[in-house]
């Protein structure tokens, strides 16, 4: 029998679990449930073109996140150029442009009045049809899109595999007689790998899970399809057949992660950290690395956000009123809620595993996390059926026996947007505070009671303090995150709610890009906290101990 | 003049401990004074830590009972009382201090009962005592391990402990420190008249800092004693080399009550006629006065710091070789050929079956 102590904990990770499995679940299950011929009709006429894009936009961002998050990290870790240091933080700016709002803002920048166009034919005498103007509504143009704003992933991780590499094998593998590009390419790369890839499946994942900038640019992928079948067609059911299909490339993704990082632990080999020397670049080898760096940062968020400030400019005097304020502060409710819900959560479940001996119980705390890869369009779908389903039976039930009925009460509800913010960030607070609470060792905790103090007040002296700024961590990547969430804001936003995403994305859909930057700018600037957070933790780490306090906030996910 | 203070004495008595299906202890009893020193010695593994945090009230006792100064503080199925109630402090191997706590801040953490002032006096008092009151305002991670030991070593001194438990305190540090913070440690535990137990897996540390030694092998008390005695009577072969580097020899007792080990005759002790015997003679067992019947050939003699260490092989048996330890001046030369001779009070005799 359980004694009740651990019996809390055993039910609590079940609830957990259940909590997190259940819209997975409810999606796969789909998979087998016959849904009749709008199915038929989907699978013959745009699934083939679904699969075709959603591998392009895999191939395409893959590419140019790995060229682009290996290239800079390792200019920035290894070598010495004018500007190093101020590259090294600011190449983390694009993460607070959500990609869509980079996607809106580009085709303000770029369509036939907006300032590029213009600027062009005024400067030239041009007309329409003089030059050829590319069309960033399209695929390529999403994946460039998409690539500025997703290539910081790989940027991070991999800049943090270099500096912890460090010394011992790359000073080796200079006394064996590499020259400092030989050494990239023989050590520091192959070293570097698992956490190149863990940077990548992120940011794919982050791709797969865009619906924004896919919308807006007319490019059909899994996201846009689960919305039209589901809003337009009608058809839930059909909906989750196709979001099953999706969850098949997700799942592949993270296999793929997980083969290749293997038995490659190995990137904490060393102990001892002493300053890189680094390669000293000159001429126009140290220009190429200026321009190399300074690209993704100019386009991935210097000009956008020049664009939105000059549109928020025009426009604040129009939006920005007391409509306006009533939606910044929805938005902080939710946000703030969710992030209250999910650090909770995760603390739960950080406690859980360290109480536990057994492997298989702290294994399942870490299955929890398994929701960060779920996309937001998926897990939509996943809440809303089996919670429909659930309120009609409450309702007929009500009907029957009390001749009333409750209404909604699960889905529909800010209750439902709640449980899919905990489900889909569950992961990045789980993350923080799990990393935060194994600094502090088993044997700290002994220390302490053998000083004097009983257990709570091990937690109250010693937890409490050294857990903290993890807490708060985890707390402000959920708040900016659930701000910048869109697809399942979409899907299951209650009637009359409305958030800076919904409306930033609302007023793009009507192709009033002005009128959208005001909201925009909002969850750019709140998305600057975070990349604050990071350049801080990151200079940090360049002490040992602080090292592993990148890798979870960054990653979010303990993949 | 008063009497020196004295911690209370620890009695620990038929203790068994396992994790999971692994035996870390196995029917352990030993009973030491208030005030003594005892370091329980044995190769990693052995259960020597296991037992440390078991006093401690660390870990739960599964079987057995301890006592510390007369009050029975663990028992299964109870009493347990909790590690803040033992009036213990503990020396993590490493050091564990409170990273958001300054030097002073982790010393003054136990001492919760005590005014801001009167903390803040006796945080730096000990601070001074173990030599380290200039870095009262600095961050753990800002030290050196020999700086974060003091500092752990003071925050377990600063509530005056009756019983202090030292896991591995010096393995850490380089040879040069050892010495003089062992000494320091001394003197502030004899002065207090602290009972403190030493972990330790190096017999030179043990014996020179303890009054009792526990020698511990899977799980099990080999020997318990006093330094002196586990030294010069070691109780099986086990004990005997993990004190002192031995060479292990084997012989059958013959008729006379000796055995010839090849290397000279040793006396039998207790083993009866045509008992098989194993000998285990120490490297400092050897000498070379000249007279012995035994001959030798030197292949190599080598200084290692204030001795020397010899490879002999026997004259008439090519291949057989055996170890000696001597003073650096008096070591033979390599290719001497030496007379060889045991020192009976080096030479221990234990039955084969007991071998391994």
């Amino acid at each position: 029998m359980l004694r009740p102590a651990r019996a809390v904990w055993v039910l609590g990770l079940a609830a957990v679990l259940g909590a997190v499995l259940l819209p997975i679940a409810v999606v796969l299950a789909h998979l087998f449930v016959p849904t009749g011929d709008l199915w038929a009709h989907l699978s013959s006429t745009v699934l083939p073109r679904y699969i075709v894009n959603t591998l392009w936009l895999i191939a395409g961002v893959g590419v140019l996140t790995l060229i682009g998050g290996v290239g800079t990290a390792w200019l920035v870790s290894l070598c010495r150029f004018p500007g190093r240091r101020f590259f090294a933080w600011a190449l983390l700016l694009p993460f607070a442009m959500p990609a869509y709002v980079i996607a809106y803002t580009y085709t303000g920048l770029l369509d036939f009045s907006g300032p590029v166009q213009s600027g062009l034919r005024d400067l030239f005498g041009w007309s329409a049809g003089d030059y050829p103007a590319p069309n960033i509504r399209s695929l390529a143009g999403a994946i460039v899109m998409l690539s500025l704003v997703l290539y910081p992933y790989v940027y991070l991780l991999s800049r943090s595999a270099f500096l912890e590499q460090s010394i011992c094998s790359l000073e080796v593998s200079r006394t064996l007689g590499c020259t400092p590009a030989q050494a990239m390419w023989r050590v520091a790369l192959p070293l570097a790998r698992p956490s190149i890839v863990a940077g990548m499946a992120l940011a794919l994942l982050e791709a797969l899970n865009e619906f924004g900038a896919m919308q807006h640019f007319g490019v059909d992928t899994f996201t846009t399809g689960i919305f039209r079948v589901w809003l337009a067609d009608g058809s839930p059911a059909a909906a989750a057949k196709l979001a099953s299909v999706f969850l098949i490339f997700v799942f592949a993704i993270l296999l793929l992660e997980r083969r290749s990082r293997g038995r490659a632990a190995f990137h904490h080999m060393s102990i001892r950290y002493r300053p890189l020397p680094g390669w000293r670049l000159a001429g126009w080898r140290a220009a190429f690395a200026v321009i190399f760096c300074a690209t993704p940062i100019a386009f991935g968020f210097a000009a956008p956000a020049a664009a939105l400030l000059w549109w928020t400019w025009l426009s604040a005097a129009e939006v920005v009123n007391a409509d306006f304020v009533r939606l910044l502060v929805t938005s902080v409710a939710l946000a703030g809620s969710a992030a209250l819900i999910t650090v909770a959560v995760a603390l739960f479940l950080a406690y859980a595993a360290r109480r536990s001996a057994s492997r298989l119980f702290r294994g399942l705390t870490r299955l929890a996390a398994i929701g960060y890869a779920v996309p937001g369009a998926v897990l939509a779908v996943g809440i809303v059926i089996p919670f429909a389903a659930l309120d009609e039976r409450i309702n007929a039930f009500g009907a029957e026996v009390f001749g009333l009925s409750p209404g909604l009460i699960f889905s529909g509800t800010v209750f439902a947007l709640l449980f899919a913010y905990a489900v889909r960030f569950l992961a990045i607070s789980y993350g923080a505070i799990d990393g935060g609470l194994t600094r502090i060792t088993g044997h700290m905790d002994d220390a302490a009671r053998t000083l004097g103090t009983s257990a709570t007040g091990v937690v109250r002296r010693i937890h409490a303090p050294m857990l903290r700024p993890s807490i708060a961590a985890a707390g402000l990547l959920i708040f900016v995150d659930v701000l910048k969430e869109l697809p399942a804001t979409l899907l299951l936003r209650p009637f009359g709610i409305d958030t800076l995403a919904l409306r930033t994305y609302e007023y793009a859909t009507d192709e009033q890009l002005v009128e959208a930057a005001p909201s925009a700018l909002a969850i750019v600037l709140a998305g600057i906290l975070p990349v604050i957070l990071l350049s801080r933790a990151m200079r940090r780490s360049s002490e040992p101990r602080e090292a592993e306090e990148v890798a979870p906030i960054a990653a979010g996910a303990p993949l | 003049m008063t009497a020196a203070p004295s911690g209370p004495g620890l009695s620990i008595d038929s203790l068994s401990h396992r994790f999971d299906r692994v035996t870390a202890l196995e029917a352990i009893s030993l009973e030491i004074g208030g005030g003594e020193i005892l370091a329980l010695l044995g190769p990693s593994g052995c259960g020597k830590s296991t037992l440390l945090r078991l006093v401690a009230g660390l870990e739960t006792v599964q079987h057995g009972t301890i006592a510390i100064g007369g009050r029975t503080v663990s028992a299964a199925p109870g009493p347990n009382l909790p590690p803040e109630r033992r009036d213990v402090g503990f020396l993590f191997q490493d050091y564990a201090l409170f990273p958001h706590l300054s030097a002073a801040d982790n010393v003054a953490f136990g001492l919760q009962n005590l005014g801001d002032a009167e903390r803040r006096k006796r945080a730096s008092e000990v601070l001074e005592r173990v030599g380290v009151s200039a870095l009262a305002g600095a961050y753990p991670h800002t030290l050196s391990g020999g700086q974060q030991q003091r500092i752990a070593l003071a925050r377990a001194l600063a509530p005056a402990p009756g019983m202090l438990l030292l896991d591995e305190p010096l393995s850490g540090l380089d040879a040069r420190l050892r010495h003089g913070l062992a000494d320091t440690l001394l003197a502030i535990l004899r002065e207090a008249g602290t009972t403190v137990i030493v972990v330790t897996h190096d017999p030179e540390e043990a014996m020179y800092v303890a009054d009792r030694i526990g020698v511990m092998r899977d799980g099990r008390l080999m020997q318990f004693g006093a330094p002196s005695a586990v030294y010069d009577r070691p109780a099986n072969p086990f004990v005997a080399h993990f004190l002192s580097d031995s060479n292990r020899l084997t012989g059958t007792v013959g008729n006379s009550g000796t055995i010839d080990t090849g290397w000279g005759a040793v006396d039998a002790g207790r083993l009866p006629a045509g008992a098989a015997a194993q000998i285990l003679v120490r490297y400092e067992g050897i000498g070379f006065a000249g007279d012995g019947a035994v001959r030798a050939r030197v292949l190599r003699s080598r200084p290692v710091g204030s001795g020397a260490v010899i490879v002999l092989e026997a004259a008439d048996r090519p291949g057989e070789t055996l170890y000696a330890r001597a003073p650096a001046a008096r070591a033979p030369r390599e290719g001497d050929c030496v007379a060889v001779t045991l020192d009976p009070a080096h030479v221990f005799v234990f039955p084969s079956a007991n071998a391994k």
